[in-house]
């Protein structure tokens, strides 16, 4: 891969740093939760939605489109402020996110039209059903590759151990998992509530081909998304270093911005930081 | 409500050494529960089967295990867990589930708690509670300390008015009538315990008198008080559940055994599944799950099946 221009990695930024100003718009007027998440994720998807995914956002239901699924669903708002930023539909529509009679809820609901591939929301679903997907396109011989983001805190969930040890039986070398490594789930550390570490060594050990990210670095991230599959007939496991609430000084790393919305005061303080 | 039940088995822990309380990494309110208690209490991560299964393990060996999960994830990612491990053994194992029904309204259908009580009510040996006030909670949280057996308890949205009165004894599988008079008996469970006690006295101000009566226990059902019951013109159940599996379909077959000859009418939640979006109170008026809805229903059966069979005589 061609090595990343200061002028594109900038423009990855702005792009990321105007989506983070749309969520903390949404979570400010709804006092909705899930900022910290959101954040967190924000910069993995700009990547992925204006760089590796080969996506029509004007003809969603082209057939060997890429697909990619937010398992850990309660991102919902990063997805959905991405979608509409990349043009799935229109920045209007993100009114509509978690308000009465509202498009939107706190996690994705099912609709292709609007490049919401899977709904989420319940943890350790997606990877299994991208696993599904995966298979069809091998079996199909199409160049469709599947892209499933999940949690940290979200692989407590033993249903995706299943799926792992799956994808690597049926070498699935068009499945990437990414694991958004924040370090934190809704009660504490994760290194406190389950380990995972040593992480990059279960993907191996299970056969998968692995490489671990700071997961706001654009060329970091960029680079590996486009060096997939890591290993030859292997699923690949992205692992990226985030920091729950990136993006603004005061939610960074502290948990408390998993579930709170910013105070008036919060909220200018928050905006001024993005808005440098 | 919530709180209230951990702020009481905190209580008991001190005497109760063999407590333990789980949860799977869900819930702000164990902080003064794990201070007071850290050996009885345990995170056990973002894996509900798991900790339904090693709650077995506990419990075969001695322990008075409570799991603690919002509802749907509880019951429903555990299901096998709790089948087995739990109802097929027999454990007396105590299932806290947060946000039964629409409670969690934004986070959409991935959160709320519609089918648990259906799926549950299948479950041999299995006990299900569903606390409509603060009274009914206090009871069951004390009674689930010797309680045999695995039970359920489902929490409705926190927060519900106190309906009874505070030294009343509610024991586990006993219905309890509020009001009585008139011939329509309401009876409801859990969150719309409230909604229907709004509905009956609004009904009452109308000239209608109603009897209501809560239902909290839904497994085993009171057999006894259904009985009693069978010589109303009408019986309503209001739930905020699934219209499918839930008290609704329990009352109505236990009065079918009974040859019942009335109306019946069950309120619940729509057997479908449709993105509708909205906080709970917006939920719960755009399924009828309101004191208003059930009125209107009430008043609707009253106008098909001839008026005046209810009226205060």
């Amino acid at each position: 891969m061609a090595k990343l221009t200061t002028k594109q990695i900038n423009q990855y930024r702005k792009i990321a740093q105007q989506i983070r100003l749309k969520i903390l718009e949404v979570v400010y007027r709804t006092k909705g939760p899930h900022i910290g998440s959101s954040f967190s994720v924000t910069d993995l998807l700009v990547a992925l939605y204006f760089k590796a995914l080969n996506i029509k956002p004007k003809e969603t239901h082209y057939k060997n489109r890429d697909i990619f699924i937010l398992s850990k669903g309660h991102a919902n708002l990063a997805l959905c402020a991405t979608l509409a930023r990349r043009g799935f539909f229109s920045e209007n529509l993100l009114k509509r996110f978690a308000v009465n009679d509202g498009l939107f809820e706190y996690h994705p609901n099912f609709d292709p039209s609007k490049g919401v591939e899977v709904s989420s929301g319940s943890l350790g679903h997606g990877l299994s059903i991208g696993v599904g997907m995966a298979l069809a396109a091998k079996n199909e011989r199409s160049k469709r590759r599947v892209f499933v983001l999940v949690g940290d805190g979200e692989l407590d969930e033993g249903s995706n151990w299943e799926a792992i040890l799956c994808a690597s039986q049926y070498g699935l070398d068009n499945l990437v998992l990414i694991v958004d490594y924040n370090k934190f789930q809704i009660l504490g550390k994760t290194s406190e509530v389950l380990n995972l570490e040593p992480l990059a060594a279960k993907f191996k050990s299970f056969g998968w081909g692995t490489r671990e990210i700071n997961g706001h670095n654009f060329p970091e991230i960029i680079g590996a998304l486009s060096s997939v599959p890591f290993k030859k007939l292997k699923p690949s496991a992205v692992i990226a270093h985030t920091i729950k609430g990136k993006g603004i000084s005061f939610m960074e790393n502290n948990n408390i911005w998993h579930s709170k919305h910013p105070s008036e005061q919060e909220y200018a303080a928050a905006l001024k930081e993005l808005s440098k | 409500m919530r709180a209230t039940f951990i702020k009481i088995l905190q209580k008991l822990a001190v005497r109760h050494k063999d407590i333990m309380l789980m949860t799977a990494d869900t819930g702000y309110l164990f902080n003064d529960f794990k201070k007071a208690h850290p050996k009885q209490f345990l995170n056990a991560g973002i894996a509900e089967a798991n900790m339904i299964g090693m709650a077995a393990g506990l419990s075969l060996t001695g322990k008075n295990v409570y799991c603690y999960s919002m509802s749907t994830f509880l019951i429903v990612r555990a299901l096998e867990q709790i089948r087995i491990d739990l109802c097929y053994h027999n454990l007396s194992v105590k299932l806290l589930g947060a946000g039964g029904g629409l409670s969690y309204g934004l986070e959409g259908l991935t959160h709320q708690a519609l089918e648990d009580i259906a799926l549950l009510r299948a479950l041999p040996n299995m006990t299900i509670f569903c606390p409509g006030d603060p009274v009914e909670l206090e009871a069951v949280a004390k009674e689930s300390i010797d309680h045999k057996g695995p039970l359920y308890i489902r929490f409705p949205k926190d927060n519900q008015p106190q309906i009874h009165r505070t030294s009343l004894k509610i024991k586990i599988g006993q219905g309890i009538f509020i009001t009585k008079g008139g011939r329509v008996a309401i009876i409801a469970t859990g969150s719309m315990l409230y909604q229907a006690k709004l509905a009956a006295d609004s009904l009452f101000k109308k000239g209608i008198k109603t009897t209501l009566i809560s239902m909290p226990t839904i497994k085993p059902l009171d057999i006894g008080l259904i009985k009693r019951i069978i010589k109303y013109k009408a019986i309503i159940v209001v739930e905020e559940h699934n219209i499918i599996g839930g008290l609704g379909d329990a009352v109505g077959s236990a009065l079918m055994d009974f040859g019942y000859k009335g109306v019946f009418k069950k309120i619940g939640l729509p057997d479908k599944y449709v993105v509708r979006v909205g906080d709970y109170q917006h939920l719960c008026q755009k399924y009828g799950l309101t004191s208003e809805a059930i009125m209107n229903q009430i008043l609707k059966l009253n106008k098909k099946y001839g008026s005046g069979f209810d009226k205060i005589k």
